[in-house]
């Protein structure tokens, strides 16, 4: 096989290299000659991993020649969120706090994705503990947009949503508490999923908001995401809240989507929306019904509040969870305080980023005594209600769509010094994580500069298979921009 | 709703967070901001409304313990150690 190996999809390159057209390693080499290309710009990756992955490449090619049965990502490169634990390697959640910090263990979903015959090649730039919009929060380094460097690849997940794009892997890993997959994909033109909470075990992850938190696959075909999340989805008992489902085989392209209910939401589609995103979301929504779904309007009355419970309670979790960071046990120490106390607190100091330090006094307000009533109670309250404005949706509808992002990829410092503008944008991602649903970002366009727009669509809890069959339906009557 | 130094720094106590007085002027003013941001939820009356986390599995199972392999690994992640024990400055006078 002599074509560009990196063109191909995870599932070409797992069928190549099960049937003995291509090597691991050749695919392994094909995809690191374009690292070292790309990342001096892209720098979407914190760790490459060349040597163990040349080992498990070598160890899949090894098992093909000895007959051995090959798993369904076989000689696939795969690129991790940098707060997935990789055993033997770095996991820095982009923190300096956690700098030096090596993996004693495996995620779950990790030890799935080797046991899947993947090759991973890397740990992935991230905003500082899944904290941010842009990946501009990382503090070791600012991740490119492929399709325009000078913009954000979006975040929290930008280094992997970035590598799947420019085709540094053929499928990565991210974590989405209220944002990290969606619109990272939407602004890098891939396909980016949430998995239903409670569908991927949350072992392994370094914990943000572990109500929220899941993890999730960037590809670049809905084949490829629905094939990633079939190897790591499932059952874990090391994850309490992982559920019983397994996850949906992946389907095949649907001839049509006739019977196909779609909602779309008119809390979503409001002023501040970008027209050229409206135009494009608009547009794939004709797709849909060309394909025979049909469309109806939905309302999820409840919209207006997800930002404000959401910015109260992954803080909330966030402060308590981001506790076991004090230079006793992990990376970072501060050498100079004399007693117990001052070492914590110049330790955290030292060690935690802005945005992560804004956060978490945020959450330790929202819980401090006077005021927990007022904010992290009534949040939760109302979180119940937005969660209930989807189960009412979904009686009437299938599936919701609505755009990933209000606007187009944005600039490098455009938003870092307002906070609050950087939170609104994600006022289209965060319901779907506070209701524990499955949802998903396409690309669905590009605007006239030539950057990705996303089309984001919702499934109820555990409707991975009807979103994947709609995505696989649309992703063949409107074909994915490339990266040119 | 405005959030004095003194609030900034009596919260920064309780989460363990050194912080410059520079840091404490930037956080007040960016914690009332991001407070005002949230003033909504203050209007909606969810006293009806019971607050449990939707999405929850409720699986349970024995919390038995079983040996970890890596235990060498997670000692090795430790600034500071001295064989099997992790070091902290003197607490006790």
């Amino acid at each position: 096989m002599t074509a560009d190996l990196t063109a191909l999809s995870a599932a070409g390159i797992a069928g190549a290299v099960r049937r003995g057209e291509a090597s691991a390693e050749a695919v392994l080499d094909a995809h690191l000659t374009r690292v070292e290309r790309l990342e001096p710009t892209l720098r979407a990756f914190l760790t490459v991993t060349r040597d163990r992955a040349r080992a498990a490449a070598r160890a899949v090619d090894e098992k093909r020649r000895s007959g051995g049965p090959l798993g369904p990502l076989a000689g696939v490169p795969v690129a991790l969120k940098d707060n997935l634990q990789l055993e033997g390697v770095e996991t820095t959640c982009a923190s300096k706090i956690l700098k030096g910090h090596v993996a004693a263990y495996d995620a779950t979903a990790v030890a799935r994705l080797k046991a899947a015959d993947a090759v991973i090649v890397g740990k992935t730039n991230l905003d500082e503990f899944a904290m941010g919009s842009s990946t501009e929060n990382s503090a070791f380094q600012r991740t490119a947009n492929p399709w325009d460097p000078a913009r954000v690849p979006g975040g929290s997940s930008g280094g992997s949503a970035a590598a799947a794009a420019a085709r540094l892997c053929a499928l990565s890993f991210g974590s989405d508490t209220g944002r990290s997959i969606r619109p990272p994909a939407a602004f890098c033109g891939v396909v980016g999923l949430k998995p239903t909470y409670g569908l991927v075990s949350r072992y392994g992850l370094v914990a943000f908001a572990s109500s929220l938190d899941q993890i999730g696959p960037f590809a670049r075909s809905v084949e490829d995401a629905a094939l990633a999340l079939s190897v790591v989805g499932g059952h874990d008992p090391m994850d309490s809240t992982c559920a019983s489902a397994a996850p949906p085989p992946v389907p095949p392209i649907p001839p049509d989507l006739k019977g196909l209910r779609v909602g779309l939401p008119r809390e979503y589609f409001i002023s501040g929306l970008d027209p050229e995103v409206e135009k494009a979301v608009r547009g794939a929504v004709d797709v849909l019904k060309g394909l025979g779904a049909s469309v109806r309007e939905v309302s999820l009355p409840h919209t207006q509040y997800a930002i404000a419970v959401y910015y109260i309670l992954a803080p909330s979790e966030a402060s308590s969870n981001l506790a076991r960071f004090d230079g006793i046990r992990y990376g970072f120490r501060d050498r100079s305080p004399r007693g117990l106390e001052e070492l914590y607190e110049r330790t955290r100091g030292a060690g935690f980023g802005p945005e992560v330090k804004r956060r978490i006094m945020l959450g330790t307000y929202a819980l401090s005594s006077g005021y927990y009533d007022a904010y992290y109670a009534k949040a939760r309250r109302v979180r119940a209600l937005i969660a209930r404005d989807f189960e009412l949706a979904f009686r009437d509808v299938d599936l919701i769509a609505c755009p990933t992002t209000p606007t187009p990829p944005f600039r490098f410092g455009e938003k870092t010094d307002d906070p609050v503008a950087m939170y609104l944008s994600d006022v289209f991602t965060i319901p779907s994580n506070l209701a524990g649903n499955a949802s998903a970002s396409l690309p669905c366009g590009l605007s006239a500069a030539g950057l990705p727009l996303g089309l984001q669509l919702v499934a109820d809890r555990f409707g991975e298979a009807a979103l994947f069959k709609a995505a696989r339906a649309f992703e063949a009557a409107r074909p994915f921009p490339a990266l040119p | 709703m405005s959030v004095s130094e003194a609030d900034v720094r009596r919260i920064a106590k309780l989460a363990r967070l050194r912080l410059s007085d520079e840091e404490v002027r930037l956080y007040g003013g960016q914690l009332s901001k991001i407070l005002d941001a949230m003033a909504e939820l203050g209007r909606l009356d969810a006293a009806a409304v019971p607050a449990d986390a939707p999405a929850a599995s409720g699986a349970l199972r024995e919390d038995e313990p079983r040996p970890f392999a890596g235990r060498e690994s997670l000692l090795a992640n430790a600034p500071e150690r001295d064989g099997p024990y992790v070091k902290v400055p003197r607490v006790i006078e």
